[in-house]
């Protein structure tokens, strides 16, 4: 017990020591204020192994995935996830995306802002705290740190110490470390933009494109920076999620909350015996400030939810592994609500209502957009047809007195092979349709054959032989059919007249 | 002012500008100091592109910047790349005869995608954008060709011209039969209508068809043929058919045997180089199909 005395002891001698935000002299508000280092101490837990492992897996995803292959045939590439900007194409396994499709990412975008309110509706800021790549980088460039520096104690009486040679050595194995690290995460993501075993060969011979070196670069300088360097002052003072999460939350979301119907007032555990002999009120918050100190925005959760704090829930771990050492419940600090909390000073039982019109409205909407995106993909159509009319002129009289329109039409083949399409005209009594420049094949059919995976334009006129003038315009269908398949895509255009 | 200051916020603990509206008050919360060191360090980023890059003008100039980089030169450089991408389908154009052109389909997309920005910047003002033509100026996307339309003589046309000059280009004018005084009023207003007859047209009523067929056959019938059907070699249009070059209507063409036409298409030899003359042929051609 006297360990932990002393513990609490110099935790608030630091908060004293700590430099105030508001200066003594009232008259001398300074428009900018000092970083306020932070040094967050490691602590072991059920949410930092959640942590580990969500650090693990996603590191994994990121780090791994360009080396999944996928094999799509001959006319394709072999990689399973493929953001090809030279040919206009995305490949996500099983799926390619063409330019105009690009829609599906408005989609993808719809559902992440849904299933961020989602989260947030059910247990706060899951994504702030276990997924946000800020956080994940973060957490390992911690790790990196006290690998080389040492834990928060040993690190804070070192930086407040003259520089020896030894702490000149650490740092920078620290820096090194980091921009090992830094360097990777750059190598990984343009990994993502070309044949990843031939890029990995072309820049370690040093015959990559400018562009790839480039962006090696960039995504170095920006991990390192934002990992090693700016860490929460990117969640204070960067990102837009904290200012609208403040407004996603209620009283029903779980979020990480100082229990203090339970803690106040807060007292030493010796004085809480005493007050508590005598029958006065004592908290079971013993102000110990490991909750404080393993946090790593440098957030004081028993002010309540804020700004600050991601919600990772190491401070959960900190004050459970306190009050088992006090042999007092855990969960002063837990995720909880504050439904419950008014409960429970009230003597009432706490509950858990997960379904509520907001989660209800987040999952509607969810299911309904993912459910369009699916079908979507789903029905996505192998082959299309774009048909522009002719400009100038908008319609030919022919010496006969026809009267004939021009079209350009691009066909579409979405297939990896070679495939041959005809085009077929519907809405008019008489007219001929001919391919310009396409000369027909033996059996008299005219074809046009498209490449796998490739478009082509072709130069269409149609001539009307109606006896009947055509109206001024007339609404005309354009039929794309596959030769082989029979498959047909559509698309209305107009026949003009005089 | 200093007592402006006083006021501190009781939840937050932070200075407040010690404004207040109706109650609310507004924080006076620092920066960090990392964000002004930032803007300080774009400042001088910012100085760096009067170093490197064209920036303060002087009295006759500019400062040029270290790198002597220039807009202009810069697009030249592009245009310089473009061309350079763009060479081995150019000189495939240069050495291909239209004909050869034709039979390759990449070869013929290229030529079509050449031609038709050409086609916007020397041959739209006359012949309309997308060749269509107006009054005095054929349409080339319908089946009717003064002066032929298979690729060959397309080429031959834009090459040489016509009536302009050029030894070979094409020549025949329709003379001024009224101006000159080779025909009289009526028997003008005789032979306009017998014209409008050979293609259907409504002629004036109870008039005798005769007179103007004399007429024609006498002065007409040597360029644009017994049957008015036309003579390529001299560019007399056919008169049979429903496509007119002026207008159908009788007094156009009344105006047209008085004054005579003769409009002049240019020679575009020498004006335009190999590769766009036959990329224009291929993209004439490819308007209405051309003619086999």
């Amino acid at each position: 017990m006297t360990a932990l005395e002393e513990l609490v002891k110099q935790a608030q001698a630091e908060l004293v020591a700590a430099p105030a935000l508001v200066p003594e002299a009232e008259d001398d508000i300074p428009l900018y204020a000092p970083r306020r280092k932070i040094y967050p101490q490691s602590v072991a837990g059920r949410f930092r192994r959640i942590k580990w492992i969500v650090l693990a897996v996603t590191l994994g995803i990121y780090y791994l995935l360009p080396f999944v292959r996928w094999d799509r045939g001959p006319n394709a590439p072999s990689q399973a996830v493929l953001i090809d900007f030279g040919n206009s194409r995305f490949y996500f396994f099983f799926i390619e995306l063409w330019p105009q499709e690009v829609y599906y990412l408005t989609g993808l975008l719809i559902l992440a802002a849904i299933g961020l309110f989602l989260m947030n509706a059910v247990a706060g800021r899951i994504w702030c705290g276990y997924l946000c790549p800020q956080t994940v980088w973060t957490d390992l460039f911690f790790a990196i740190e006290r690998l080389f520096e040492g834990d928060r104690r040993e690190h804070m009486r070192a930086d407040s110490q003259a520089m020896t040679a030894n702490r000149l050595l650490r740092k920078a194995g620290k820096h090194f470390t980091w921009l090992m690290v830094a360097w990777w995460t750059g190598g990984a993501w343009v990994l993502y933009f070309a044949d990843a075993p031939t890029l990995v060969k072309d820049l370690a011979t040093g015959n990559a494109p400018f562009t790839a070196y480039l962006w090696i670069g960039i995504l170095t300088f920006t991990t390192y920076t934002l990992a090693g360097h700016m860490r929460e002052q990117v969640c204070l003072y960067m990102c837009p999620w904290p200012r609208i999460q403040a407004a996603l939350t209620d009283e029903y979301a779980l979020n990480v909350t100082y229990r203090y119907d339970r803690g106040e007032p807060r007292c030493s555990a010796k004085k809480s015996e005493q007050l508590r002999a005598q029958g006065q009120p004592a908290g079971d918050c013993v102000d110990c400030l490991q909750c404080v100190h393993v946090c790593p925005t440098g957030v004081d959760i028993r002010g309540g939810a804020n700004l600050g704090c991601i919600q990772c829930g190491l401070c959960i771990d900190a004050c459970d592994n306190v009050m088992s050492k006090l042999g007092r419940a855990t969960g002063l600090i837990a995720y909880d609500t504050d439904v419950n909390i008014k409960q429970r000073m009230d003597g009432k039982e706490p509950f858990y209502k997960l379904i509520r019109m907001r989660t209800l409205l987040y999952a509607g909407v969810i299911a309904i957009a993912g459910g369009i995106m699916i079908f979507n993909l789903a029905t996505r159509d192998s082959e299309g047809i774009s048909v522009i009319h002719d400009r100038n002129p908008m319609f030919v009289r022919l010496s006969d007195g026809a009267l004939r329109n021009g079209y350009t039409i691009r066909i579409v083949n979405k297939r990896l092979k070679y495939r041959d399409f005809m085009v077929a005209v519907d809405g008019l009594p008489s007219t001929l349709i001919d391919f310009v420049g396409l000369p027909p094949r033996n059996d008299g059919r005219q074809l046009i054959t498209v490449g796998p995976d490739q478009t082509r334009e072709v130069r269409v006129v149609v001539t009307d032989y109606a006896t009947t003038p055509p109206a001024p315009s007339t609404t005309i269908l354009f039929s794309l059919i596959d030769a082989d398949t029979g498959e047909v895509a559509e698309m209305r255009d107009h026949f003009f007249g005089p | 002012m200093a007592d402006e200051h006083k006021d501190i916020d009781a939840v937050t603990g932070t200075a407040t500008t010690g404004h207040d509206w109706d109650g609310i008050r507004e924080l006076n919360t620092p920066l960090p100091r990392w964000w002004l060191w930032s803007f300080y360090a774009c400042i001088i980023w910012a100085v760096g592109y009067w170093v490197v890059y064209p920036a303060w003008p002087l009295l006759t100039n500019s400062t040029q910047g270290i790198t002597g980089w220039h807009a202009r030169s810069a697009v030249v450089a592009d245009l310089d790349a473009l061309k350079a991408q763009r060479g081995p389908m150019v000189d495939k154009l240069n050495n291909a005869s239209v004909a050869e052109i034709a039979k390759d389909p990449q070869l013929t997309d290229f030529a079509r995608a050449v031609g038709r920005p050409a086609f916007a910047d020397n041959c739209a003002p006359c012949h309309g954008a997308g060749g269509g033509g107006t009054k005095g100026y054929p349409n080339l996307n319908d089946d009717d060709w003064l002066w032929g339309g298979t690729l060959a003589a397309i080429e031959q046309t834009i090459r040489h011209g016509a009536r302009s000059g050029d030894k070979d280009d094409h020549e025949g004018n329709m003379p001024a039969f009224g101006r000159d005084g080779i025909l009289k009023a009526p028997q003008i207003s005789a032979v306009a209508d017998y014209v409008r007859s050979l293609s259907g047209l409504s002629t004036e009523p109870g008039i005798d068809l005769g007179i103007g067929k004399k007429v024609f056959a006498d002065n007409c019938a040597l360029c644009h043929g017994p049957d008015g059907k036309g003579n390529r070699e001299l560019g007399a249009p056919n008169l049979t058919d429903k496509i007119w070059l002026y207008a159908s209507d009788k007094e156009t063409i009344m105006e047209g045997i008085r004054n005579g036409r003769g409009a002049v298409m240019p020679a575009w030899n020498g004006r335009l180089n190999e590769s766009t003359i036959k990329a224009l042929t291929v993209y004439v051609y490819s308007l209405g199909g051309g003619e086999k």
